[in-house]
């Protein structure tokens, strides 16, 4: 799991999509807000979607929601709903638009998009506090993506 | 037990208590420091929020106990050693002019009282709203003849708390409209403009969701009545303008810099939003 995304990691540098992956701007949203076209054309890893769900420099998902699922995690947030039923509440399609860019599906909402590259006031180079001097990257690759859908997709009510 | 085991167990306790429940600090505490100095931490918002606030909480609510605790007592509160220091500094000549501050300001205890709360405020001569650290510069270079001090630097933050002392426990009460309301109006711009690639503004998190855990961060108002601040996690006091910075980098945004003209406004604007609450610097955070 963890060469999988070191390899995808690689191929990323420099921002470009992996040949066959639907760009950030490219992502055809529909009139809710949903994805149905995968972002890699395959589907994804459930397992690496959990890891990637519960990692702060990744997706983090637990900063905001609580993940019964990932228990194992220290200190769930309570700022966006729990994630429980998750795969139940939401299609796949709804799941990816809710990941690519939320804002699409909930006006609004605080939630950041983790696959959008432009229009942002003041982008900065990740963390550093400085302007970013190259394009932007999305916060999650298209596979990435794919796998925290997976990783919803097998949550149900408890 | 060790320290170091027993903040791992700590840690462990807390983890459990937060995941499944919420975790909550006690927000129906009230602050009294030195047993007699009564803090307001709770009141009725000011009248520019009402459309968005019924109440303003000071940031020591949403502490936990040990950290609260902490704020109670001046021997217990580490940033009245920042204070101690900066009275030295207070008598201390210094400059071309052979001055110190109490060349001019005498006792700060007399001259001082009541500044902090009424700051960022207009100044009539220089033509802008002005915050506390310009105002020490100000005094700096054109009363001393000596150097400016760096906008968040350890000599302006433990200077502005010792001035912030002398109004500990007066209502914040800073001034938004005449000459101040362009500044003002602009900081609320700021406060409410979503930036970075996270795409936040100050308010998705103070306005929207205090009281809400991020991760193990409690989400206060922001309220910057305690500031300048000790935070634990640095061990030493923090100006507003290093918080500000700080938290639009963790938006991954570009920030303002300490002391430009955005982050003046923005103080301005924060400010007022805790008018009403007690001027509590050097408050004690995590």
């Amino acid at each position: 799991m963890k060469l999988t995304s070191l390899t995808l990691a690689a191929a990323l540098i420099g921002g470009a999509a992996l040949a066959g992956e639907v760009a950030p701007k490219d992502v055809q949203y529909d009139e809710s807000g949903a994805v149905a076209a995968s972002l890699t054309g395959g589907a994804g890893d459930a397992m690496n979607g959990a890891m990637l769900a519960g990692t702060k420099s990744k997706g983090n998902c637990v900063a905001c929601h609580a993940i019964t699922a990932l228990a194992d995690v220290p200190f769930h947030g309570e700022v966006g709903p729990s994630l429980d039923g998750a795969g139940e509440r939401w299609s796949e399609a709804e799941l990816r638009g809710l990941l690519t860019d939320a804002k699409m599906t909930f006006d609004g909402t605080v939630m950041p998009a983790f696959y959008k590259v432009d229009g942002f006031t003041r982008p900065g180079n990740a963390y550093t506090g400085k302007a970013a001097e190259e394009a932007l990257t999305p916060i999650l690759s298209a596979q990435e993506i794919e796998d925290v859908i997976a990783f919803l997709a097998t949550l149900k009510e408890e | 037990m060790t320290k170091p085991m027993g903040k791992t167990l700590t840690a462990i306790a807390l983890a459990a208590v937060a995941f499944g429940s919420v975790a909550s600090a006690d927000e129906t505490a009230e602050l009294v420091v030195n047993g007699d100095l009564n803090m307001v931490t709770r009141t009725a918002a000011p009248a520019h929020l009402s459309d968005v606030l019924d109440e303003i909480n000071s940031g020591w609510l949403y502490r936990k106990d040990e950290t609260q605790s902490l704020q109670t007592d001046d021997f217990d509160n580490p940033g009245m050693i920042f204070v101690d220091l900066a009275q030295d500094e207070w008598d201390t000549v210094e400059g071309t002019e052979d001055k110190s501050c109490a060349s001019c300001h005498d006792d700060v205890e007399d001259s001082m009282k009541g500044v902090r709360a009424v700051y960022p405020k207009w100044n009539e001569t220089a033509g802008e709203v002005r915050t506390l650290a310009m105002q020490i510069n100000d005094c700096r270079v054109n009363q001393m003849g000596a150097d400016k001090w760096k906008y968040t630097g350890g000599d302006m933050a433990g200077m502005e708390a010792l001035i912030s002392v002398q109004s500990r426990g007066m209502p914040v009460d800073v001034a938004i409209d005449g000459p101040a309301q362009s500044t003002w109006e602009e900081g609320k711009e700021m406060y409410y403009t979503r930036t970075g690639q996270l795409d936040l503004s100050c308010a998705n998190c103070h306005e929207e969701n205090y009281g809400n855990m991020i991760r193990a961060d409690h989400l206060s108002q922001g309220q910057i009545n305690g500031f300048p601040t000790y935070r634990l996690k640095n061990a030493k006091l923090n100006t507003s303008h290093a918080r500000f910075k700080g938290c639009v980098r963790d938006t991954r945004a570009e920030t303002y810099k300490p002391g430009s003209s955005e982050f003046v406004a923005l103080e301005l604007y924060v400010a007022s939003r805790g008018n009403g609450l007690s001027v509590e610097a050097p408050a004690v955070r995590n």
